[in-house]
């Protein structure tokens, strides 16, 4: 069936092209309908929003010229995939495999080296684009706010996440890992991490860990690392496995007080299965006698972990020299209430413990992105109903900045995918309207290039990668990360 | 520069149920598949029905017709894959079972016994993600199985009761689909993927545009 007017007439008479010339016309005049949508962070919220709504636009005929464009302000995608996963857990990072599959669809399209807020403002987003996600995640920490804390060899566990990681903007941290007895605040996943990269022997640790910090850490001498919290054992935020791991960690002994958990096996008995089996291997390692094997192990370790209870911060005390810290001072609590709302309270009574490294692991924190943003500084992210950004229509946000900095891979693909199907929906009901046609990232393109900034594509950072498998395989590791951005943007020659 | 084997008059060939054939090492997939003891039918099979010895037996109607692409695809459809080892036997290998999709929508698909239950989704375009690619580091394959189901299938190991207890909605009959392996036992089996979004339209209707 030929087209009038539109010279198909010609492909029309050929039987075999008749499917291809409508199909052409169809896709021509569509164009004009294609949502563009970006999303601003490469972590796994970003990318699994992306990829959502890649794959649910597919089924809508007038999507099908969708694009997703991804911003990052490092050269380097994935966030905490890249730089919070602990380098000894490389299966979790096999999600990088899903998100490169996304960025090779030729829908997507990946520029790092992008600070939003800066190098491009979110009403410039806006207006180059039908929708815009944000998915930057929580690139702060929660402060203790005691005396002390600033004391030099007082850091952020996300810092010093940040520097075994290779995270550019840690990489000079030096952390002082002179003295034996080191404190982690905080008892969750990333507080048992930090305590495992100070104490596991070497040929564990020798993966994609920096070569700096692999250095640093193979002249410590931290030989005890305390986990202080404080609540009690119910209310531990680190989970099963990431335990499981520290109790079998070669060359250490656990150190639980089996006062901390003599009684709790009843108390437990109702409360939900991953509440019950996180307790009961506690109870376990502490209260039970271990196997002959594992005795001989503790007998022979070298290196010992243990956790502290009901001890709340109150400051930390300097050394002589009035620069480092000497030991830190804590309120005994005891619990008002039961399970995960338990509260601590102050007993009045109050304890010393000596230690140089403090690290803490308290929480991560999102900032706000430009002031146009509606934030809530108390709870730490953008206020939202199911994704979108209340007050802010076409605005919409993923992941840690929408939830706040909990959760593993998991919880983060789900909220992703809800978030796009927010996005889905108002594109479905005309909420965000498509006939104001927007122009993606050629007008945000030009906006870069006024403003002297280069984008890194997504073959551009396939050329650091390589360049970092290649110089890993020399020091017989995964990778060595390049921890310095200029180095990135030297190698693809910006 | 591919050898063309003679074809195989067997009765079992004429009944369109091919046997495994070894291809020269021209053949392009042959390479791979051979370093694992595999052989590949694919490419043959192609030159066998062009040759016209090979009529679909499927019964999505392709019966009777020679041609590259029906045949293949039935190929396909039997083995799951374009290379098959030569020790398992073929119809006995299919296990026929039921995904019960997030909108509630039931898909059923053919897997092969050893196949896990996250592969199988996948290969089928079933929306269960593997993030950590069957490592037992994560909870994105999280199944829900029927009670029947779970008492056949071996107790899960600590590692995957420990992932388990990260995954959303957990229920009694919560398993990993990637630690689910196929047998014959599990024919007709029902895995149900979790309602992973809170979003309005969980039942996956899409709205009207306005």
């Amino acid at each position: 069936m030929a087209i009038e007017g539109l010279g198909w007439e010609g492909i029309g008479a050929w039987p075999g092209y008749r499917g291809v010339g409508v199909q052409a016309w169809e896709l021509l005049s569509t164009a004009a309908l294609a949502p563009q949508i970006c999303v601003v962070g490469s972590g796994p919220a970003g990318f699994y929003t992306a990829q959502h709504l890649l794959k649910q636009l597919l089924k809508y005929p007038h999507h099908r010229l969708a694009r997703v464009d991804i911003y990052e302000k490092l050269p380097v995608p994935f966030g905490l995939v890249r730089f919070g996963v602990a380098p000894d857990h490389p299966e979790v990072k096999n999600v990088i495999n899903t998100f490169t599959q996304t960025a090779h669809s030729d829908r997507c399209a990946y520029y790092g080296n992008v600070t939003i807020g800066k190098d491009v403002m979110v009403k410039e987003l806006q207006r180059a684009y039908h929708a815009v996600v944000l998915s930057y995640g929580a690139e702060d920490n929660q402060i203790l706010g005691i005396p002390g804390e600033n004391l030099s060899t007082v850091y952020s566990a996300r810092a010093f996440v940040g520097w075994y990681n290779g995270l550019p903007e840690n990489r000079d941290l030096k952390p002082d890992l002179s003295s034996e007895t080191a404190v982690v605040l905080g008892q969750g996943n990333v507080a048992l991490d930090v305590a495992r990269v100070l104490l596991s022997p070497l040929d564990i640790l020798r993966t994609d860990i920096t070569e700096g910090s692999l250095a640093a850490i193979a002249c410590s001498k931290v030989k005890r690392v305390w986990l202080v919290g404080r609540r009690g054992p119910l209310q531990v935020a680190f989970t099963i496995k990431e335990l499981r791991e520290m109790i079998n960690l070669p060359g250490t002994r656990p150190l639980l007080d089996p006062a901390d958990f003599t009684g709790l096996g009843d108390v437990i008995k109702d409360v939900p299965r991953p509440r019950k089996r996180l307790t009961e291997l506690m109870i376990k390692s502490a209260l039970e006698k271990p196997g002959e094997k594992e005795a001989a192990r503790w007998a022979s370790a070298t290196k010992e972990w243990g956790l502290k209870f009901q001890r709340s911060p109150l400051e930390v005390l300097p050394a002589a020299d009035g620069k480092q810290a000497r030991g830190i001072r804590m309120a005994v609590t005891r619990l008002e209430g039961s399970g995960e709302s338990a509260r601590a309270v102050p007993t009045g009574e109050v304890e010393e413990l000596e230690c140089r490294l403090i690290l803490s692991s308290i929480g991560y924190r999102s900032l706000p992105l430009d002031s146009s943003i509606p934030f809530d500084p108390k709870l730490g992210i953008i206020p939202n109903s199911l994704g979108r950004v209340q007050g802010a229509p076409g605005l919409y946000c993923s992941g840690w900045v929408k939830r706040g900095p909990t959760g593993v891979i998991i919880t983060t693909m789900n909220d992703s995918f809800d978030t796009a199907q927010s996005v889905l929906e108002d594109l479905q009901m005309g909420v965000l309207n498509l006939s104001n046609s927007k122009e993606g990232f050629k007008s945000v393109r030009s906006i870069l290039h006024s403003r002297g900034v280069h984008p890194v594509t997504f073959s551009d950072w396939e050329k650091i990668d390589a360049a970092e498998v290649a110089r890993g395989k020399l020091a017989g590791k995964p990778r060595e990360k390049i921890v310095d951005p200029q180095e990135m943007l030297q190698l693809i020659s910006h | 520069m591919h050898n063309r084997l003679e074809p195989v008059q067997t009765a079992a060939v004429k009944q369109g149920v091919p046997e495994p054939i070894s291809l020269p090492s021209c053949c392009p997939c042959s390479a791979a598949a051979l370093s694992k003891g595999e052989v590949c039918v694919g490419a043959e099979l192609k030159a066998l029905s062009a040759a016209g010895w090979y009529r679909s037996a499927s019964a999505s109607g392709n019966g009777g017709r020679a041609g590259t692409a029906p045949v293949f695809q039935w190929w396909q459809e039997v083995t799951g894959s374009d290379c098959v080892s030569p020790t398992t036997p073929l119809p006995a290998s299919r296990v026929n079972v039921v995904f019960i999709d997030r909108s509630g929508h039931r898909i059923p698909v053919q897997g092969r016994v050893g196949e896990d239950v996250l592969h199988l989704a996948q290969r089928h375009d079933i929306e269960l993600e593997g993030a950590c690619e069957a490592s037992l580091a994560c909870s994105t394959c999280h199944v829900y199985v029927s009670q029947e189901l779970l008492d056949k299938l071996p107790v899960p190991d600590e590692r995957e009761e420990d992932m388990l207890d990260l995954a959303p909605q957990l229920q009694e009959n919560s398993r990993l689909g990637c630690q689910i392996i196929l047998t014959k036992e599990l024919e007709g089996a029902e895995f149900t993927l979790p309602k992973i979004t809170r979003n309005f339209y969980v039942d996956g209707h899409v709205p009207k545009p306005h």
